[in-house]
C-alpha cells in the first residue's frame, strides 16, 4: 500500500483499515440480512404485532408460554423430532453405503458416482412433484406395487399415520446426493498406505472398515451429521408441495408452522417466538454435536 | 484369483441395483413426461412413442421461458455476488493480518448456526420496505454473503505459499492487484466449486421466491412447478412431469459435468 508517511497509529492501523475494507461487503450484508433480522425476530417474539409486522403490544413471555402449552405447537415439535429421527440416521447410513461402493476402483465407476450424486441436482420442488406422483393413491407406483403383490394399499400422504413417514422417505432420497458426494470425498482423502499395510497383515474387509475407514472418515461423518441435522430441522419445500402440513397436522414441521403462522395467519409475534425456538434448537444441537463428537473424531 | 472376481461381481451387482433405485424416480418421471393420460392410467413404464406434446403443453400453460430466464438471472447473480463477496473476505482472513482478525472470523463462522428460516420474517419486511418485492435484487442480494463460501475459499487461500505475497510486494503489485492477478487465478478450482454450489442452491431455492414473488415478473421455475402441480392436480401428470424434466435438466447437466470437481472442493472445505 502506498500510504503517505503519517505518524504512529494511523500507519500501524493500515492493515486493520484495509482488512476491514475487504470484509466490508460481508459485514454489511450479514448485518442487514442476518444479525438485524435475528435480533428483530427475538424482539418481535415478545410482542403482539399488527398486519405489517410492527410491534404493537408488549406481552413479555406470553407468546412463549402460549406456544409451550399449545397442543398444535407441541405436536409440530413432536413431528419435527420424529422427522429428524426418521431421516438423519438412515440417510447417512445409506449415503455411506453408496460412498463405500462407489469408492471401489472399478471400470465405469464414474457412471455410478454420477447416478448416486444425481439427486443433488434435483430441486426440492421437482423431487416433491415426482414423489407426489409416486405416492398417488391410485396411479402412483407404490400402490401399484402393493396391489400387484396382493397387499392392502396405503393412503401414503393422506393417512396421518403414514404421511410423515412418506415425507421422510422422499427426503432421504433428496438428501442422498449431497451426503454421498461429501462422504465419497472424505473416503478419497484417506491415505492409501494405511490399507496397504493392513492388507499385508491379511485383515478382512470389515475389519479394515471398522479399524481404518470409519475412524479416518470421522471428521467427514461429523460434518455431514451436523449438516443433515440442521437441514432436517429446516425442511419446508416438500411439506408445502406434498401435504401442506396435513393430514390433521401430522406433517406440520416447525418451519412450515412458522411460515403459516406468519404469512397466512399474520401472527408475526408467535411466529417469531417459534423462529427463536428453532434457532435455540439448532444452536443446542450444533454445540452438543461439537462437544460430544469432538473428542471421538480422529483428525489426520 | 477367484476370490477377487467374486468380490467384483458382488460389488457390481450392488452398484447396479442401488444406483438404479436411486435414479429410478427421475427416469420414471422422464418416461411419464412422454405419456398421454390413458397411458399413465394403465401404469406403463415405457411410453408408446416419444412425442413432445406434453412439453409443448407445459410451455403453453405456464410462462416457463420467462421463469427459466428468471431462474438463470437470479442464480447467476447470486453466484457472481457470492464469489466476489466471499473471495474478498477470505483474502482478508488469509493475507491481511490485523488485530482481532480471529475474532471476526469466529463471528463469521458462527453465522452458520443461524438458520435462515429464523430470520425470514424481518427479511421479508426489509425487502418490502425497500420496495424490492418482485425484483431481482430482492431475490439475490440477501444471499451474497456466505460463511460457508468464505470458509471454503479461506481453506484454499491458506495453501498458497506466503512467498508469493512477498514476491508480489517486491514487484510493486498493490494489494488488490495481488488479489486480482495472482490469488484469484491460482484458486480457480475452489472458485469453480463455490460457483457451481452457489448456482445449484440458488436454482433450487424455494421458500424465499415463494415469499417475495407475487407475480410472474421475477418468479422462478421452482414456484412455477408448485403452480403447475396445483393447477393440474390429478389431471395431466404427463404435462406436470414435462415441467419437472425441463426444470431439472440445467442443474443435472451442471452436476454431471462438475461432479468430480464439486466433490473434491466441497469435501476439502468440510475437512481442513
Amino acid at each position: 500500500m502506498t500510504t503517505v508517511r503519517a505518524p504512529g497509529v494511523w500507519k500501524r492501523s493500515a492493515n486493520l483499515r484495509v482488512g476491514f475494507l475487504y470484509l466490508l461487503p460481508s459485514i454489511i450484508l450479514f448485518s442487514v440480512f442476518l444479525f438485524y433480522p435475528m435480533i428483530r425476530t427475538i424482539y418481535l417474539s415478545f410482542f403482539l404485532t399488527d398486519q405489517n409486522g410492527n410491534a404493537a403490544v408488549n406481552v413479555g413471555f406470553e407468546n412463549y408460554s402460549y406456544l409451550l402449552t399449545s397442543p398444535a405447537f407441541l405436536n409440530s415439535m413432536k413431528a419435527t423430532g420424529l422427522f429428524v429421527l426418521y431421516t438423519v440416521p438412515i440417510g447417512i447410513i445409506l449415503a455411506l453405503f453408496f460412498a463405500l461402493l462407489a469408492n471401489e476402483k472399478l471400470k465405469g465407476i464414474g457412471f455410478f458416482r454420477t447416478m448416486y450424486s444425481s439427486t443433488m441436482g434435483i430441486s426440492v420442488a421437482a423431487s416433491s412433484v415426482i414423489w407426489l406422483f409416486l405416492f398417488h393413491p391410485s396411479v402412483g407406483l407404490f400402490n401399484r406395487i402393493l396391489l400387484a403383490i396382493n397387499l392392502p394399499q396405503i393412503q401414503w400422504l393422506l393417512d396421518p399415520e403414514w404421511a410423515l413417514v412418506s415425507i421422510a422417505i422422499s427426503t432421504i432420497w433428496m438428501n442422498t446426493g449431497f451426503s454421498f458426494l461429501i462422504l465419497l470425498g472424505g473416503l478419497q482423502n484417506i491415505d492409501e498406505h494405511l490399507y496397504e499395510s493392513s492388507r499385508i497383515d491379511g485383515a478382512g474387509y470389515f475389519y479394515r472398515l471398522r479399524r481404518i475407514t470409519i475412524p479416518m472418515l470421522s471428521p467427514t461423518l461429523f460434518f455431514i451429521i451436523t449438516i443433515s441435522l440442521i437441514n432436517a430441522f429446516q425442511t419446508f419445500g416438500q411439506i408445502d408441495i406434498l401435504t401442506k402440513g396435513g393430514p390433521s397436522q401430522s406433517t406440520n414441521l416447525i418451519v412450515y408452522s412458522i411460515y403459516r403462522e406468519a404469512f397466512i395467519n399474520y401472527q408475526f409475534g408467535t411466529a417469531s417466538a417459534q423462529a427463536v425456538i428453532l434457532f435455540i434448537i439448532i444452536l443446542v444441537v450444533t454445540v452438543l454435536q461439537f462437544k460430544l463428537l469432538e473428542k471421538k473424531v480422529h483428525y489426520q | 484369483m477367484r476370490d477377487s472376481t467374486l468380490k467384483k461381481v458382488w460389488i457390481y451387482f450392488l452398484l447396479i441395483v442401488t444406483s438404479v433405485m436411486v435414479f429410478f424416480p427421475v427416469l420414471y418421471a422422464f418416461m411419464i413426461s412422454f405419456m398421454s393420460g390413458p397411458e399413465i392410467l394403465q401404469g406403463k413404464f415405457f411410453p408408446e412413442s416419444f412425442k413432445f406434446d406434453n412439453y409443448l403443453k407445459v410451455f403453453d400453460r405456464l410462462p416457463l421461458v420467462k421463469y427459466l430466464l428468471n431462474s438463470f438471472i437470479v442464480s447467476l447473480t447470486v453466484m457472481v455476488g457470492q464469489l466476489a463477496v466471499c473471495s474478498l473476505a477470505a483474502y482478508a482472513f488469509v493475507f491481511i493480518p490485523f488485530k482481532g482478525r480471529d475474532f471476526v472470523f469466529f463471528i463469521f463462522i458462527s453465522t452458520m448456526m443461524i438458520p435462515w428460516e429464523a430470520t425470514m420474517i424481518p427479511n421479508f419486511f426489509t425487502i418490502q420496505k425497500l420496495d424490492w418485492l418482485n425484483t431481482y435484487q430482492g431475490m439475490s442480494l440477501p444471499f451474497f454473503a456466505l460463511a460457508f463460501g468464505t470458509f471454503l475459499l479461506r481453506q484454499h487461500f491458506k495453501t498458497i505459499p506466503k512467498e508469493l505475497q512477498e514476491a508480489s510486494q517486491i514487484a510493486g503489485l498493490s494489494r488488490f492487484a495481488f488479489f486480482w492477478k495472482v490469488i484469484l487465478p491460482v484458486s480457480k478450482t475452489s472458485l469453480v466449486t463455490l460457483g457451481a454450489y452457489g448456482f445449484l442452491t440458488t436454482w433450487n431455492m424455494y421458500l424465499w421466491p415463494l415469499l417475495i414473488t407475487t407475480n410472474s415478473s421475477v418468479r422462478t421455475v421452482q414456484i412455477g412447478l408448485k403452480q403447475l402441480q396445483s393447477q393440474e392436480m390429478s389431471t395431466d401428470w404427463g404435462v406436470v412431469m414435462a415441467g419437472v424434466i425441463v426444470v431439472i435438466i440445467p442443474t443435472l447437466l451442471l452436476l454431471f459435468i462438475g461432479q468430480k470437481q464439486l466433490q473434491k472442493g466441497l469435501s476439502q472445505g468440510a475437512l481442513k
